[in-house]
């Protein structure tokens, strides 16, 4: 039995189904992101795992216990508010120290422990000041302070870097993942930011219209997305409408139209998908970085560069082929770009491919 | 008019040095202190004539206070010095017998400790009553929370005298309140003319000037604070204690201190309910001017009411506005 499982959860507002049927299981010291676009339903998970949301099914274990029906603050639980909801009225100490007050610790280890969680922030000088005096960045790291100095059994964090610039998000993030290492405490993690979850969690869970679409890790997420959604929403990616026309086994020929065709496997699709017989629509989803440009005339498809972007460590380019705009990502070699306008050809390995079923509403 | 003190501090900002002051912002580090930008050090240099056009803005509303407000108490000021012949009624002089009268006998200090004392248990029950009710309406959805928002709002749009001739009825030996504890055997009880109905009756009226402080406070509280400390594992009462109550007081402290103001200065009220012989200091100075016709004493004891509400307030002010500055602000 994992540390914390989720069976069959759901939540509905009124008519309004916000969570159905969701399944998960975290294992201890497990960094878990929920990723999702805004309305997905991942914050109302996440605030029945929390408490402050009722169930309307299912059950939510903690370590073998049901806490289903257990009140918030009888649940013990390390929580990271989006809006950090410091105590503004209480110095860093105070927040900080108010969980460890509420258990009944006596000052003295109190005070220790307080120290020890706002070294691990690196915020041990400003213990006295108030939440008001201090920087987004800082009021941050006094929000996860006082949550995983009452050593949770479960850190919940919900878009913790949502306020936070940038730069400050990336090095945050680091951080964060560094800390979580260091007291090896389960997380979860609420966010929309795909980079964010993909950066520092040790496994994703993909919701769309309050379902879970996809667990897996980071890695596995992005090289082989279960559909359409998942691979549009984690990372860039080209998709390109076809048709199964061939099918040997496991090896299966895909016709893209204007005369391209593509062989591919069945390995290639989404393992719910496998079954699948000629005639079948499938979309063929390559990723930007996986393909490459080459000189006109050579590789699988005449191209036009329409446009370019300078991301600084990569080009990204916009061509126009025969089977529509294309977006390929080059590493940016030090050499002369591309110009718009200029003839290219486009080219990738078979592998590199994966199938998803084509949705209706892409059809 | 004492009661606008709290807002004093907001009014009283010199135009035009805005642009620099907010050093509140999230992003600085290192403090907002030191030198900020030019912006500040440019204003200090600008001509006088730059703040003549604020200046005639504000020209109509300092007249008017000038006019009502200044003149006034300074001719209350100097008339308390005057000498009183009851014969020939007031004589210019420059005199303390007045205020040696007013702080010597000690049926004034009576009257003083009545109005403060009425004031104060006004206040009190404000605050006891106004911060639960404003927390409460903060909870409501909108179609109930506009009711008794309304509601709330409703004693200040009835006239003083309709208001006071209410609590009369209700209070007077045959009336509403007497007939139902006659029902259950008690009473009657002499409830009209005492100490206990005007509190009454300036509770009624003074806590819309609670209720919409704290309920200001309550909108700037962030929700989460309170799930935060429930996550703490403290109890919902703690959380009301420690979290929620803390960040209100500053709402609780501009309300108690216009209730108070308002309360120890009030006149219509105490003049109805009180009756004639439980005088306070408001319906004192009213007989001393209209009955005895003794001018001098009454404008003493205007003054010296004004005086102690003064200090009274400023103190309150003092010692929670300084507790709380740092971290609420």
């Amino acid at each position: 039995m994992s540390f914390l499982t989720l069976t069959d959860v759901a939540k509905s507002f009124g008519d309004l189904q916000a969570v159905a049927d969701v399944n998960l299981s975290v294992e201890k010291g497990e960094f878990v992101s929920l990723l999702g676009p805004s309305g997905c339903g991942k914050t109302t998970t996440l605030q029945m795992i929390a408490g402050f949301v009722e169930t309307t099914r299912g059950r939510i274990t903690l370590d073998g216990r049901d806490i289903t029906h257990t009140k918030p603050n009888q649940r013990g639980l390390g929580i990271v508010f989006q809006s950090y909801a410091l105590f503004p009225h209480m110095s860093v100490a105070q927040n900080v120290g108010f969980g460890l007050e509420m258990r009944g610790i006596d000052k003295a280890e109190r005070n220790e422990r307080v120290r020890e969680a706002l070294a691990l922030v690196r915020l041990d000088t400003l213990a006295h000041r108030f939440p008001r005096e201090l920087s987004g960045g800082q009021r941050q790291r006094v929000a996860i302070a006082r949550a995983i100095v009452i050593a949770p059994p479960v850190l919940l964090l919900d878009e913790p870097m949502s306020n936070l610039d940038a730069k400050l998000r990336e090095d945050m993030q680091f951080e964060l993942r560094s800390i979580q290492r260091k007291i090896g405490t389960t997380t979860i993690m609420v966010t929309h930011d795909q980079s964010e979850a993909l950066s520092i969690s040790d496994r994703v869970v993909v919701m769309e219209a309050g379902r879970i679409t996809q667990i897996d890790t980071p890695y596995r997420a992005y090289e082989r997305p279960e559909n359409h959604f998942v691979s549009q929403f984690i990372g860039k990616a080209n998709m390109l409408p076809g048709t199964i026309v061939a099918r040997d086994g496991d090896a299966i020929r895909i016709d893209l139209g204007h005369d391209v065709a593509e062989t591919g496997h069945t390995a290639q699709l989404p393992q719910k998908e496998r079954v699948v017989k000629i005639g079948d629509a499938v979309t063929l989803c390559i990723r930007p970085e996986k393909l490459r440009l080459c000189a006109p005339g050579a590789g699988r498809l005449p191209a036009t560069v329409t446009s370019r972007f300078f991301l600084g460590s990569q080009w990204l380019y916009r061509v126009d082929s025969k089977l529509g705009e294309v977006m390929v990502c080059c590493q940016n070699e030090g050499t002369e770009p591309l110009a718009e306008g200029a003839a290219v050809g486009v080219d990738w390995n078979s592998d590199a491919i994966r199938f998803v079923q084509r949705e209706a509403r892409h059809g | 008019m004492a009661s606008t003190l709290p807002l004093g501090k907001e009014a009283g900002k010199k135009p035009g040095k805005e642009q620099g002051e907010d050093g509140h912002t999230h992003e600085s580090d290192n403090g907002g202190s030191g030198p900020r930008d030019d912006s500040t050090r440019s204003t200090r240099r600008a001509p006088w004539q730059a703040f003549l056009p604020l200046w005639l803005m504000c020209a109509p509303a300092f007249l008017l206070f000038a006019a009502l407000v200044l003149i006034p108490l300074a001719m209350t000021l100097v008339l308390s010095f005057y000498r009183f012949d009851p014969a020939s009624g007031p004589i210019a002089a420059f005199q303390f017998g007045n205020y040696a009268e007013v702080l010597k006998s000690s049926y004034f200090h009576t009257i003083f400790l009545r109005t403060f004392g009425i004031a104060f248990l006004t206040t009190l029950l404000c605050v006891v009553i106004g911060t639960p009710e404003a927390y409460v309406l903060s909870r409501m959805r909108d179609p109930w929370r506009s009711l008794f928002l309304l509601v709330i709002l409703a004693p200040l749009l009835v006239s003083v005298v309709v208001r006071a001739f209410g609590w009369s009825m209700l209070l007077n030996p045959n009336g509403l309140v007497n007939q139902a504890f006659a029902l259950v055997g008690l009473g009657p009880y002499k409830l009209e003319y005492t100490t206990f109905a005007i509190v009454i009756a300036l509770v009624h009226v003074m806590l819309p000037f609670m209720v919409i402080p704290v309920w200001t406070a309550l909108q700037k509280l962030d929700p989460q604070t309170e799930n935060a400390a429930l996550s703490l594992m403290a109890s919902p009462a703690t959380t009301l204690r420690r979290i929620v109550l803390p960040q209100l007081t500053p709402g609780i402290l501009s309300g108690s201190l216009m209730v108070f103001g308002l309360s120890a200065s009030a006149f219509a009220i105490p003049g109805l309910l009180g009756g004639r012989r439980l005088k306070v200091a408001a319906t004192a100075v009213y007989d001393e001017f209209l009955s005895s016709l003794n001018w001098p004493l009454g404008a003493t004891i205007a003054l010296l009411l004004l005086l102690a509400n003064l200090i009274v307030m400023l103190t309150y002010y003092r010692l929670l506005e300084r507790k709380y500055a740092r971290s609420i602000g």
